[in-house]
């Protein structure tokens, strides 16, 4: 599978993410933003981080990096587009989904530990979890706090789009005062996926956990079964 | 000269005279205002330097000690660790979310300078009670400083220590420790060599903020100490910065490079060519400026944050200018190197200063202040306290002394910063020290900071000696063994005699505990006039350790996770009310006579525990300190109970007295015997306390119940202590 990770400038998880990648064995490629195309590829990943500083508003001058056209085009035309904290922000920027966020209730950031609930394990993303599956990916973030009018809330329930829900057990509930405590969406095609939580910061035992590791492995089931199917 | 001229900017009249005769004539006023930064304590070390001589600061681990702009130690296969402390403690009194932001952001620069990538930052923060509101804002202030800009550049922040005392009111401390790694190959210095190579500011443009900040730095806060503008940090700048400069040092075209901190293009120009026995020629017409009609002097003293002094070599400026453009930086040519040894400064073709480099840095004065043994120095150690009995049940002193900000969870505090960005954070805050892998390696670092200030003054000596046992004792309680320190010295004002007494004393202690337990001090930074309204702070020599891992297997962890682990006590069963947590709280009394550390003693200890892990005997450690025994286990606790039985002891000094060099390991049932017989060969005490059971804690001592508490009591006062203070 040909994965590309874009670098924008501010970025800090790029690299994490090719780490992860490499653990379940692939070689990952990172996208330098100015670059204008990702023909054959197969799977982008906006990282986390804080591009351009976050100035503005996070996600809205990445969404205006070169390479973004192209994945824009690249996703409108069914390719697998996975954004992670920052690059959900960029995603909601450019319109790829839904919804925009806010600072955290509190107005502090939160790095922590946090339990999430598998909504749709029918993605290209989930498909290694059960539905219903209580997780745990840590989460980074200041500004986290998804929102969305009511249509556009409801859409994404009627179309089965919520796909991760931060939950409450004995230390951890909604952290950062999302609506219906929303964590990650898909768009309603189901190829591009935003989050949240860090999953390439849970994919080792001595680190976060490992909870985090099936997304990847889901990926490459997807993709594993699309090539079989000739497709 | 008016005299009012050098006096505003801080020089004494004879130091004008010195500058006088070094120059051979009358400086005009950007010269002085030159030597006045240079001439500073922050840069020249001028007050402390006769004493920081003292520490040893060799070992074959060292391969940059002191003088750089940070250390670096060997851990193997080919690999080094860069690190370093400093302060920012006046500017984060004025504007605590900068302050704290652009400590953090100065010392990244000074360890990416020297060709390494930052793996994390430490923080080691004192403020005044939290009764207070403008401490609670100092808090805030530093922590959203802290998470704003180590978050924004992506480099996690691991850990550190927070104390709360009063001494710390209107004066907090903020110091900042940054790790990075590098290949030896790679590393860089601060030198200007090379006749005729150019001379090169690169990253963000200069402008009018900062100006005389070292002076700053180097008095007292009151009422009449006008703060200049404190600087404003652009982490996304660094960021930028930082990629480009590592990419540029990979690339082979660098001489020397610098960070312009305090004093700006003044300090790095000036110690760049005293250290590579050269001369630097600026124009300073070519400097580029973020305001119009800035002057030499605001252009000297500037101390803009993200910028960096690079000298490539000759006919390579192009290749300079492309790495930064690509990451949106501009680089400049702003003058070359030459080989008569003179600062020399042009506006426009116009000369505008010509200083000797020597003359601002070898030849800044040295001051051998006078020191006095204070008054309250004698007075507290003789105050007796043998008639102090416990004051309440053993319950309550532990359940306050647990939610007792200093020792409580500072959880409110390091969730705000991002401690796992790099993935590569085996040992998250709160651990006795942070643990990062070395990817590609089988090998962990370890990094803490540490300094109790309550021991420090009331015996220097002994306190300074504490704070490297504390730090040594907490590499070791994860696994690693200490390989060096940094250390960042902040005192009150020097010019009096007690106060230097208190800076000789600590010192002297540091170099000592850094002598005996082989962990040579690379370098640091002095912090002098912490002082508000002619009340200094509590003395606080912080202490900044790096340990190393040889396989990552083996981190231990510093709380118990299951039933049946077996607890040691390594050391004295009671320890002493001088200078306790308990003293202070119950008896408001800081008060004592602190027993000298037998240095070689601790030494075996600390062996002894790494030997244990070695051989697979302990599963966590946890070191003794602030609040004593009951503390440290009911920390231990928090996830699983413990039933522990010590025979003999005075109940107070067994629960809650303090002494260094005490440490709680806990072993599996099955190899209890094993670790039973290495104590024997290490010829250390270690007394059996009990297992791991149940969802209480409980202790007895010389046969009585004295301490029975459920964890789901202690364990939520502990974890939300600060949080309920601070969000309340």
């Amino acid at each position: 599978m040909k994965i590309g990770v874009v670098r924008f400038p501010g970025s800090s998880c790029e690299v994490d993410c090719l780490e992860a990648w490499r653990l379940v064995g692939e070689d990952p490629v990172m996208i330098w933003h100015q670059e204008t195309s990702v023909k054959g590829f197969d799977l982008i990943v906006l990282p986390g981080g804080f591009s351009y500083g976050n100035y503005l508003r996070p996600g809205s001058i990445a969404r205006y990096s070169p390479i973004m056209e192209d994945v824009i085009r690249f996703a409108k035309s069914g390719g697998l587009v996975w954004g992670i904290s920052n690059g959900f922000q960029i995603l909601t920027e450019c319109g790829l989904l839904p919804g925009a966020f806010l600072r955290n209730v509190g107005l502090r950031y939160i790095c922590a530990p946090q339990y999430l609930r598998v909504e749709n394990s029918d993605l290209p993303f989930t498909n290694q979890y059960e539905k219903g599956r209580l997780i745990q990916i840590p989460i980074s973030h200041g500004e986290g706090n998804y929102t969305i009018d009511d249509e556009g809330l409801k859409r994404l329930q009627d179309n089965n789009q919520i796909v991760f829900r931060y939950v409450n057990t004995d230390t951890s509930g909604n952290p950062n005062g999302s609506r219906d405590n929303i964590a990650g969406i898909v768009n309603k095609e189901g190829n591009v996926l935003g989050m949240m939580p860090h999953p390439e910061r849970a994919v080792e035992e001595i680190i976060g956990g490992v909870d985090g590791k099936e997304m990847f492995l889901s990926v490459l089931k997807h993709w594993e079964g699309r090539s079989q199917g000739g497709a | 000269m008016e005299p009012k001229i050098w006096r505003d900017m801080g020089l004494s009249d004879d130091e004008y005279q010195r500058i006088e005769k070094l120059m051979g004539r009358e400086p005009n006023f950007l010269e002085v205002g030159i030597f006045s930064v240079m001439w500073s304590e922050h840069c020249s070390y001028k007050t402390s330097k006769p004493v920081l001589k003292k520490f040893p600061t060799e070992g074959p681990q060292v391969l940059q000690g002191p003088g750089e702009n940070a250390g670096i130690v060997d851990i193997g296969d080919d690999l080094a660790v860069a690190f370093k402390m400093e302060s920012h403690n006046h500017p984060s009194a004025v504007e605590p979310y900068q302050g704290a932001a652009t400590g953090v952001g100065g010392i990244l620069r000074d360890v990416f300078t020297m060709g390494a990538r930052p793996v994390a930052v430490l923080n080691s923060l004192r403020f005044g009670p939290l009764t207070e509101e403008n401490n609670k804002y100092l808090l805030d202030g530093v922590v959203s400083g802290i998470s704003g800009y180590g978050n924004s550049i992506g480099i996690p922040t691991v850990g550190g220590d927070v104390y709360f005392h009063s001494s710390y009111n209107g004066n907090p401390l903020v110091n900042a420790m940054a790790i990075g790694l590098l290949e030896h190959k790679d590393i860089a210095k601060g030198v200007a060599t090379g006749v005729g190579n150019p001379v090169m500011v690169v990253g963000a443009k200069t402008g009018r903020d900062g100006i005389h900040g070292a002076t700053f730095a180097s008095v007292e806060l009151s009422e009449e100490a006008q703060p200049p503008a404190v600087q404003a940090g652009d982490p996304f700048m660094e960021k930028l910065l930082m990629e480009a400069c590592l990419e540029l040092i990979q690339s082979g075209a660098v001489v020397g490079i610098q960070d312009m901190g305090a004093a700006g293009l003044t300090s790095s120009s000036s110690e760049m060519a005293s250290r590579g026995n050269s001369g630097i020629e600026m124009e300073l017409s070519l400097v580029p400026c973020r305001e119009t009609g800035m002057t030499p002097y605001e252009i000297m003293l500037s101390e803009s944050q993200e910028r960096m002094l690079i000298v490539p070599q000759a006919g390579r400026e192009k290749e300079v200018e492309e790495v930064f453009a690509r990451w949106g930086l501009e680089a400049t040519v702003v003058g070359r190197v030459t080989d008569d040894g003179m600062l020399r400064l042009l506006e426009k073709g116009r000369l505008v200063a010509e200083i000797p480099v020597k003359a601002l840095t070898d030849e800044a004065p040295v001051y051998h202040r006078p020191s006095q043994e204070p008054d309250y120095y004698q007075k507290l150690k003789n105050t007796k306290l043998e008639n102090i009995e416990l004051k309440d049940s053993a319950e309550n002193v532990l359940l306050a002394l647990i939610s007792s900000p200093t020792i409580a969870s500072k959880e409110w505090i390091y969730r705000q910063y991002d401690y796992q960005v790099g993935t590569n954070t085996v040992v998250a805050p709160g651990g006795d020290a942070a643990v990062l892998r070395v990817r590609g390696t089988s090998k962990a670092i370890a990094m803490t900071t540490d300094c109790n200030s309550r021991y420090v003054y009331l015996d220097p000596y002994i306190g300074g000696i504490l704070a490297v046992v504390e730090a040594a004792q907490n590499i070791v309680c994860v696994g690693a063994k200490p390989l060096a320190i940094t250390d960042c010295l902040n005192f009150g004002n020097p010019e009096r005699p007690e106060i230097f007494w208190q800076f000789e004393q600590a010192c002297a202690g540091v170099a000592e505990a850094c002598r005996a337990l082989n962990t040579p001090v690379t370098g640091g930074n002095v912090s002098l006039y912490n002082e508000t309204l002619g009340q200094a702070v509590y003395p606080t020599p912080m202490i900044g350790m790096i340990g190393l891992l040889k396989d990552l297997d083996q981190v231990l962890k510093n709380q118990i996770t299951s039933e049946g682990e077996q607890l040691y006590l390594v050391g004295e069963r009671e320890g002493e009310l001088a200078g306790s947590e308990y003293l202070s709280r119950f008896e408001q009394l800081e008060a004592g006579s602190l027993p000298e550390p037998d240095l070689k003693e601790i030494q075996k200890r600390l062996d002894f525990i790494l030997e244990g892990n070695k051989q697979g005997l302990l599963l966590a450690a946890h070191d003794i300190s602030e609040g004593g025994l009951a503390v440290c286990l009911a920390e231990m606790t928090i996830n699983c109970g413990a039933e522990i039985n010590i025979e003999s002891g005075n109940q107070l000094k067994v629960l809650f007295g303090e002494r260094l060099g005490r440490i709680i390991v806990t072993a599996p049932k099955e190899k209890s015997a094993a670790l039973e017989t290495l104590a024997r060969e290490y010829d250390i005490p270690l007394t059996h306390l009990g297992s791991s059971k149940g969802k209480n804690l409980k202790i007895k001592v010389a046969g009585q119940e004295c301490l029975d508490v459920p964890l789901s009591q202690y364990r939520p006062l502990y974890e939300s202590a600060i949080r309920d203070i601070m969000e309340s």
